[in-house]
């Protein structure tokens, strides 16, 4: 039954039909269809229509797709040495497209070029940053024969592969479902030319690839249903546009031309009005919580913000919905957010400290009493950042400066180039000091919807960088960085999880950051689609691998 | 007039030259004068999590810890002579003329421009033909039927097609035709002419009457005020008494003269479009020039930029070319200017 959020945590139009052609667009281009070399979000769920790495998201609808599956592997990964050590096991029978076997020496050479952030400039950088690697930099300056040379991963035999990593890491998996684990035979390797035609390992391998223009998919012969439970493979075809006119995407769904916007970031603002305003257009719509928040850093480097008081003002005086409306209200926007950690992400605990739930136009009298508390009972003046390119951005700062005129606090709107805001202003730590930006918006996204995927690059002190270019604008809070070193070597993930909400917890007490919003989109389904989700596990995008049409 | 060839054309490549080290400093030099290092530069081109020490490397490996007039160098030697890229495992040969190597997606940026020149061309000899024809057609009769319900009719509709921009001209006809009616490929589609030429001329014939439509109008409202004025000269009138038939008057000795300058026009427009219809390639997602500047813009992606700008300028100074050489043709005191 098509209704509004049909497909959100259910499957919506359930089917085993087999055929057909499932169409993408793309308003912009891929950063790369190479398994190395890709770290858009929409890339990472449509890889596993070419790719299998070791594990991925379950392929359910709502929460159930939060949890890992093995998927090249037989198994999830058998910690050892303290979590220092990880082992997987390769399924039985796999294969390329050419037939040929897929075995543990395929994975691990794909991770080794994944290296090489030379020539693969946009992947991300975990396998660099966690394994042993011994001085290791690329397969492409190894010495050994068969380009194996890394010491931190083993192959004992063509089914196992072991990882070697410096220091304890508890949630591995994560590691494991990158698309970097996807195995490159190294015959057919062309480095930044390999992006041209990927050797699948999954149901579709490419026919046609115009890079910037289009690419076709059909049916992998080499693929074996038996070896895969992760996936539908329904169509038989599918066919990627790219470099697509935005308002054409939206035009196109909305007449069935096309089966899926592959971004994922939802339908443009005239279109959504347009939809939410249409009964027959609105039961094909679903708002998708995006694993991302969109929040203030509130800057203990400046005065009087050093003084946790004048913080928790700003934390009660604020407008939340005022933060919320700038975004685009509850559908297009999303909720509003009393902590970090979305909802949705495992260990999450619902934390509302400063009364946004029941007072969200802000909580005066709280506020004018933390003022008080604080020695500047007639309030304070500060700046608060935003990036120039973004109007939501801006439309925050002014609700902020309105919201805090009414305690005395006066906020001087500064805005900076969005190209440099983390590398020369906002996220310099002297800049941002000594041009007092007390208050700095800002968004974030997680890598994966795990504790660690989403709150250790923003508040883990030990990540700002004096130089710029940092992701932690600024929350310095030693209880924190504890907490991350004890999550960082938990293996049991029941046991983890529960410390990323206790992180989250700490820094909302210290008043370090001001949550805006838990962001949502605006998806459309098309009628042409069958098998249609969102897989939370995917941060909020329909799951392709699972998809169909009529 | 041999002379006056050779001199117009060597001009022609100093201007190019000229462009494109212009184009080059403006994107290579101004922003290193801003203050940006090599390692900011490089900073666009690494991924999101790239570390100073493999920024650094980047920024050597994609030569901006060169001079200046170095990298300027290598990149007209590139033009002239091809160069080698490193692609990982192998190196691979851009062969001349080079028009330099995508940073972003790894790629001889000429293959592409090549590539989508066939798009634009199509786009815009098409349309050309089509508002030419039309907008010559419409201005004759308006000129010929001055004040009459076809003139005032005519003019209007004109006026309402230099008025109205091809986004929105774009967008209406797409609602129509193509959303609403089906007769044309969802949004816009593009079938090479080698593939399949009734496939190739059905898929632009919206995209050819839209830019037409904008086009036409002006070369209707420049020819009926070139025609209006040069019917009223006095060897038309001797023509006349001489007997002429009306259409030789018209024609032979009316338009011909009424249409010189619009030739100028024709030719400057038709090189102004071959460096990339923009507005019409978006509106109707056609992989042509324009968007390809559109999208390098938006990525980022300087190499492309600078090749498209080079592509872009060539038309123009190659139209203004022969628009000057035809006037010479047609006016021998030019040769002599």
């Amino acid at each position: 039954m098509a209704a509004f959020n049909a497909a959100v945590g259910h499957v919506y139009n359930p089917s085993t039909k087999k055929g057909g052609t499932l169409r993408f667009a793309s308003t912009g281009d891929w950063d790369s269809l190479d398994p190395a070399d890709t770290y858009y979000g929409f890339s990472w769920d449509f890889i596993r229509l070419y790719g299998r790495s070791l594990t991925m998201f379950a392929p359910k609808p709502g929460a159930d797709g939060l949890k890992l599956v093995p998927d090249l592997a037989e198994s999830l990964g058998v910690p050892s040495d303290g979590g220092k050590t990880w082992t997987y096991k390769i399924r039985k029978g796999v294969k390329f497209e050419d037939g040929s076997a897929i075995t543990s020496k395929d994975v691990k050479y794909a991770v080794e070029r994944s290296l090489d952030k030379d020539t693969f400039v946009n992947g991300p950088t975990y396998f660099n940053d966690f394994l042993d690697l011994q001085g290791y930099t690329s397969p492409y300056k190894d010495s050994d024969p068969n380009k194996l040379g890394l010491k931190a991963i083993d192959t004992p035999d063509d089914q196992t592969i072991v990882f070697h990593l410096k220091s304890a890491f508890g949630g591995f998996d994560y590691f494991a479902m990158l698309p970097s684990t996807i195995p490159v035979p190294a015959a057919k390797d062309t480095g930044t030319k390999y992006k041209e035609h990927v050797v699948s390992s999954g149901p579709y391998m490419f026919q046609t690839n115009n890079l910037g223009k289009n690419f076709t998919m059909v049916r992998n012969p080499n693929w074996d249903a038996a070896s895969d439970p992760n996936r539908a493979a329904l169509p038989d075809k599918i066919e990627v546009a790219l470099n697509t006119n935005a308002d054409d995407v939206d035009n196109r769904l909305l007449a069935n031309d096309l089966d899926v916007a592959v971004e994922g970031t939802g339908v443009q603002a005239a279109t959504q009005g347009k939809i939410l305003s249409n009964p027959d257009q609105k039961k094909n719509a679903d708002s998708a919580s995006l694993a991302r928040l969109w929040f203030s850093v509130i800057n203990a480097d400046v005065a009087p913000l050093d003084n946790i008081h004048c913080r928790k003002a700003i934390e009660y005086a604020v407008d939340h919905e005022g933060y919320q409306r700038a975004y685009g209200g509850p559908v297009g926007g999303g909720d509003i957010a009393t902590n970090l950690l979305p909802p949705q992400i495992p260990g999450a605990q619902k934390i509302d400290l400063y009364n946004f739930g029941s007072k969200p136009n802000g909580d005066v009298d709280s506020a004018k009493q933390e003022l008080q508390q604080c020695g500047q009972p007639n309030g304070f003046e500060t700046n608060v950042s935003y990036r120039a390119e973004r109007p939501k951005e801006k439309a925050t700062a002014e609700s902020m400066q309105q919201a805090l005129q009414r305690v005395g606090i006066k906020l001087n709107l500064k805005a900076f180039p969005q190209g440099d805001y983390a590398k020369l202003y906002a996220g310099k730590p002297d800049y941002a000091k000594n041009n007092k930006l007390g208050i700095i918006i800002y968004g974030w996204g997680a890598d994966w919807p795990d504790g660690f995927g989403f709150l250790q690059q923003i508040v883990d002190s030990r990540v700002i960088r004096a130089a710029g270019g940092n992701t932690n604008l600024g929350i310095k809070l030693p209880a924190v960085d504890q907490l991350i070193d004890k999550a960082l070597t938990t293996t049991d993930a029941s046991a983890r999880n529960p410390i990323w909400g206790e992180i989250d917890k700490t820094v909302m007490e210290n008043a370090e950051a001001l949550p805006g919003v838990w962001a949502k989109v605006l998806l459309y389904r098309p009628t042409t689609l069958t098998n249609v989700y969102v897989n939370d596990g995917l941060g909020g995008f329909y799951d392709y691998a699972w998809m169909g049409v009529k | 007039m041999i002379r006056y060839v050779i001199r117009r054309l060597l001009a022609a490549v100093l201007m190019l030259f000229v462009v494109s080290v212009v184009t080059f400093a403006i994107f290579f030099l101004v922003p290193r004068l801003a203050g940006a290092t090599a390692d900011d530069m490089a900073s666009r081109y690494a991924g999101k999590t790239a570390n100073a020490a493999q920024l650094h490397e980047l920024a050597q490996k994609l030569g901006f810890l060169d001079p200046i007039y170095a990298q300027y160098g290598r990149f007209a030697k590139a033009i002239l002579l091809g160069a080698d890229y490193n692609t990982g495992p192998v190196t691979v040969h851009c062969p001349a003329p080079c028009f330099g190597y995508s940073f972003l997606t790894q790629n001889p940026v000429w293959p592409d421009l090549t590539d989508r020149l066939a798009v634009t061309v199509s786009l815009a000899i098409g349309a050309a033909i089509l508002w030419a024809v039309s907008g010559v057609a419409v201005g004759l009769l308006s000129a010929l039927r001055k004040g009459s319900i076809f003139d005032r009719s005519a003019m209007a509709i004109a006026l309402a097609g230099v008025s109205l921009p091809i986004f929105f001209t774009g967008l209406l006809s797409l609602a129509i035709f193509s959303y609403k009616l089906h007769w044309t490929a969802p949004g816009g589609a593009y079938t090479p002419f080698t593939q399949n030429p009734m496939q190739w001329a059905h898929d632009l014939l919206l995209p050819w009457v839209t830019l037409a439509f904008l086009f036409s109008a002006a070369y209707a409202r420049l020819t009926r005020a070139g025609m209006l004025e040069t019917m009223g000269e006095d060897y038309i009138r001797t023509a006349r008494a001489k007997g002429l038939p009306e259409r030789t008057v018209v024609f032979r000795h009316g338009l011909r003269a009424a249409v010189t300058p619009i030739l100028t026009i024709f030719g400057l427009d038709l090189g102004l479009l071959l460096g990339g219809a923009i507005l019409t390639e978006s509106t109707y997602s056609l992989p042509g020039i324009g968007k390809y500047a559109v999208d390098a813009i938006v990525s980022n992606d300087l190499p492309k930029v600078l090749g498209v700008t080079l592509v872009g300028a060539f038309f123009i100074i190659f139209a203004n070319l022969v628009v000057d050489l035809l006037y010479a043709v047609i006016d021998p005191r030019v040769r002599l200017a």
